[in-house]
């Protein structure tokens, strides 16, 4: 079976035959490097590509069809058109932080990648508290967003980057809280591990309905986390015009943009991960038969294939519904999403102990 | 100027919204005092687009001053010129034949469900959904295909003539109007799904923007804006002109003088303005569509007002004439000037998201504002 | 209610009012330092219960101005023009913003297009003109911009 985990493995074997330990491990982090950063500009491309072809889809009309064929380098020309285009700093910003911030939000996006299995033995960095890593390193956006808007002396960009904080903050518990769910389910930080226990079947699927209670939850607070609509008050272009990067342009701006897409990424390859079973194939209790010919198909495709399906799904939340005000938002994670998360918890936590699982 | 002051005393931030900004739908310019998200004042500045149609008015005959109408509210560009025909008529005290009394009525209430689809699809493109946009659109084509086919324009289409209309219906007038009514119908329970059954755009919508039924009239606030206050004040019922007497529709009245209402009342209006395009369409009299006229017109010493409903609300054109060939001086009292008095008075106290709420539902057409 | 009758009230309310003839609606001609108060009485009266001011604008007759209100009653359907005569050289007139709301904008554009000075008016500041704006008011009749205007 051709995986990558084969392709990786003898990688692996071929570097340690010809080269020392130490400058095996340097030439593997080096070709990690490039792998993700390859693997970065690559989902931007697509994931952009994808978003405005679903739009176009949702909004009965055609989408980008003239650039390559079916449209398919549109967003490789708006790269080089961004690339290309001048980086404006204001004069009033606070120079060195305006152009930091872009390249914290990429930072983040980047180290959110290490722990993600993108297939079966197919790991940059196999942490064993790969859920802890996620939810600690996804909080430090926020501080990308709020330095942009700071750095950027606009009063849009300042409401923006004060909501983003409310927002991020808040709804970080709910997203937190369902995650934790199926930790005390799996018991275990390792997402490796939670991988792995649901060989027998997802957790959506063992876990009863407070399991999918847990991932409706998980579903809109990522969505709100990753300021993307009906969440997306930080940039809401008809209040603030552009939110926290209204004095963005260029290079800069295409980081938070591309940054965005990397985000709506990781966090549904998480959601994939945690609840979906990761490259887990579609498994059903003790039926070897059915589970075998599920296992020919590769578990790249698997990830892949659930990773984004999500993605199609917080798209299709875009495409589809109206942004909330700032109190309602706050309301729907304060009064409703974070009780409801609390007191699923417990019951994933009753349901564990007593085994109430399949 | 305003743009130095960025914040009162008492520490509240002034921030511009327009006169380049997405939900101003061109160029507004409000200067907006807020308390953190809190809306504590609002102030508009005009201008941007003034043209003082009123004053080039006076040196253009009465034929020509019409087509300079069309481009005061855009989107109803038919009820303008209509309303400065009516005007002109009245004075020269004209018949018009009856084949073009009902194009006209047919060529408004088309005009009236174009300009509330690109409303709706506006309105909720503020509320920061993007796809009700482009499904507007499909339907509010078709009306312009149709416009397009008969005057020969899609936007100001300068039709109406003093005497009647410009030229005879084109022949595929009657099958694509019946056409688009069958598109409309079918597609209508979309609107509902996608937006007003939405918890999100209720939410958004529901006692946000509150005007009493006594502001309203104080405020001289006109069209689905007063009708969402329970304001009675449709002009086609209360003042009728052209054969509306004869037709059955309803005037649509809400009485929680909300966004929510505002927006109700224009989704139900478009089904009325159905409704009389189906009672007209079939039934457009043979004859002449203009009457005669003289080539050079002149209305008698005197003054002339005529009030007609536009998509927008109460329309006046008052013209004083000297009994020359141009009008001495005329006023259009537009709906839009009056009905944005009220936004202060409506947004104060409200948070920052909500003032895109009422501006969508106060259905702002700068041009129309500004003149 | 027929125009007589309404006619026939206003004179109760104030007989030396003036009533011009031949127009579509019932024609006023008021003082200007009379017109608050009639202003106030038409509003608050309850069988005139005039609440609706509909169009409030000015004419520049060369020789002097003339402010004209359109009024409408929302309850009783009936219309009435005011006419008020002003100076040419120094117009001013008692606002009646307080007792209309929409005459704050309204004014506000007359006293930028026409120059007249609205007494008591809370904001009375340009609207649409842009701001420093100096000298003639652009609707007067002897209003000239070499630059903007084309003469035909």
């Amino acid at each position: 079976m051709w995986s990558f985990s084969k392709i990786s493995n003898i990688l692996d074997s071929w570097l340690s035959e010809t080269f020392s330990p130490t400058w095996t491990m340097v030439i593997e982090m080096v070709i990690a490097g490039i792998c993700v950063i390859t693997l970065f500009a690559l989902l931007g491309l697509v994931l952009v590509l994808m978003e405005r072809r679903v739009a176009a889809w949702i909004q009965i009309r055609l989408g980008p069809n003239r650039v390559g064929p079916g449209g398919m380098l549109q967003s490789l020309a708006d790269t080089v058109k961004l690339l290309v285009k001048e980086g404006m700093t204001p004069d009033g910003a606070d120079k060195f932080l305006f152009n930091l911030a872009p390249i914290i939000a990429m930072m983040v996006a980047m180290l959110l990648m290490a722990p993600i299995a993108f297939a079966s033995n197919f790991q940059l960095w196999d942490l064993n508290i790969g859920v802890l890593y996620v939810t600690a390193i996804s909080s430090l956006m926020v501080i990308s967003i709020l330095m942009a808007g700071w750095a950027s002396n606009n009063k849009y960009s300042l409401m923006g980057a004060m909501r983003s904080g409310a927002q991020i903050v808040s709804y970080e518990l709910s997203a937190g809280l369902s995650i934790m769910a199926i930790v005390v389910l799996s018991s275990s930080l390792n997402l490796n591990d939670i991988i792995q226990s649901q060989a027998d079947g997802w957790w959506i699927f063992k876990g009863h309905i407070p399991v999918f209670i847990a991932f409706l939850i998980f579903i809109i607070a990522v969505t709100a986390e990753t300021n993307r609509a009906p969440f997306d008050l930080a940039e809401a272009e008809s209040e603030l015009t552009a939110g926290f990067h209204t004095e963005y342009s260029g290079m800069k701006f295409a980081l938070f943009f591309l940054a965005e897409y990397i985000n709506v990424f990781i966090v549904c390859a998480i959601g994939a991960t945690l609840f979906l079973g990761g490259w887990m194939p579609f498994h059903i209790g003790h039926w070897e038969a059915f589970n075998h010919v599920m296992d020919f198909i590769p578990s790249s495709i698997w990830f892949f294939g659930k990773t984004f399906f999500l993605i199609f799904l917080i798209m299709w939340f875009r495409w589809t519904f109206p942004r909330l005000r700032i109190d309602q938002l706050l309301d729907l994670e304060w009064k409703y999403l974070l009780p409801i998360s609390m007191f699923n918890l417990l019951l994933v936590t009753l349901m564990a102990i007593l085994g109430w699982h399949f | 100027m305003v743009e130095e002051i960025s914040s009162t005393p008492a520490g509240d931030i002034i921030i511009n919204v327009g006169p380049q900004h997405p939900a101003t739908h061109g160029v507004l310019h409000l200067v907006i005092t807020i308390n953190g998200e809190t809306i504590q004042k609002v102030e508009p500045h005009l201008g941007f687009i003034h043209r003082s149609i009123e004053k080039m008015c006076e040196s253009l005959s009465y034929r020509q001053f019409i087509y300079v109408t069309s481009r005061m509210d855009y989107l109803s560009s038919h009820i303008n010129n209509h309303a400065c025909a009516l005007c002109v008529e009245k004075g020269m005290q004209v018949e018009i034949p009856s084949r073009a009394q009902v194009i006209r009525i047919l060529m408004d209430e088309l005009t009236r469900i174009a300009s509330h689809e690109l409303w709706w699809g506006a309105m909720a493109m503020d509320l920061g959904a993007f796809t009700p946009f482009f499904h507007a659109f499909r339907e509010r084509e078709a009306i312009n295909d149709i416009m397009e086919e008969t005057c020969g324009a899609r936007l100001t289409m300068n039709y109406m003539v003093p005497g009647g209309v410009m030229q005879d219906i084109h022949p595929n007038f009657q099958r694509r109007v019946k056409d688009f009514i069958a598109l409309y119908k079918s597609k209508i329970n979309e609107y509902s799904e996608m937006v007003t059954g939405n918890i999100i755009f209720q939410n958004r919508m529901k006692g946000v923007g509150f005007l009493s039924a006594a502001d309203a009239i104080s405020f001289g606030c006109t069209g689905p804006t007063a009708r969402g206050s329970g304001v009675s004040c449709d002009i086609r019922k209360l003042y009728p002109y052209e054969i509306y007497e004869q037709l059955e529709f309803d005037e649509i009245l809400e009485t929680g003088g909300d966004s929510f209402s505002r927006y109700m009342v224009r989704v139900r209006e478009m089904n009325q303005s159905v409704r009389i395009i189906e009672q007209l369409i079939d039934n457009i009299p043979e004859g002449d569509f203009q009457a005669k006229t003289k080539a050079v017109l002149k209305l008698p010493k005197g003054e002339f007002y005529q009030r007609v409903e536009t998509a927008r609300g109460e329309l006046g054109v008052y013209i004083v004439s000297e009994g020359g060939a141009t009008p001495y001086r005329i006023k259009f009292r537009s709906p839009g000037f009056s009905n944005l008095s009220a936004l202060d008075h409506m947004a104060r106290g409200s948070k920052l998201g909500d003032l895109v709420a009422m501006m969508g539902t106060l259905d702002l057409v700068i041009p129309d504002i500004d003149r | 209610m027929t125009n007589e009758i309404v006619q026939q009230k206003i004179t109760e309310l104030s007989p030396t009012i003036a009533f011009e003839e031949g127009s579509q609606w019932l024609t006023l001609q008021v003082e200007s330092a009379n017109w608050h108060m009639l202003a106030t009485q038409l509003r608050q009266q309850e069988d005139l219960c005039f609440d609706y001011l509909f169009c409030l604008t000015c004419i520049d007759w060369k020789s002097h101005l003339t402010m004209v209100y359109h009024l409408d009653s929302t309850n009783y359907r009936h219309n009435i023009v005011v006419k008020v005569k002003l100076d040419k050289t120094n117009p001013a007139i008692e606002t009646v913003s307080d007792i209309w709301k929409t005459a704050n904008f309204h004014e506000r554009e007359v006293y930028e297009m026409f120059g007249v000075n609205f007494l008591h008016h809370p904001d009375l500041r340009l609207l649409i003109l842009p701001d420093g704006w100096e000298g003639k008011k652009p609707m007067l009749k002897d209003f000239e911009d070499p630059i903007n205007m084309i003469k035909l």
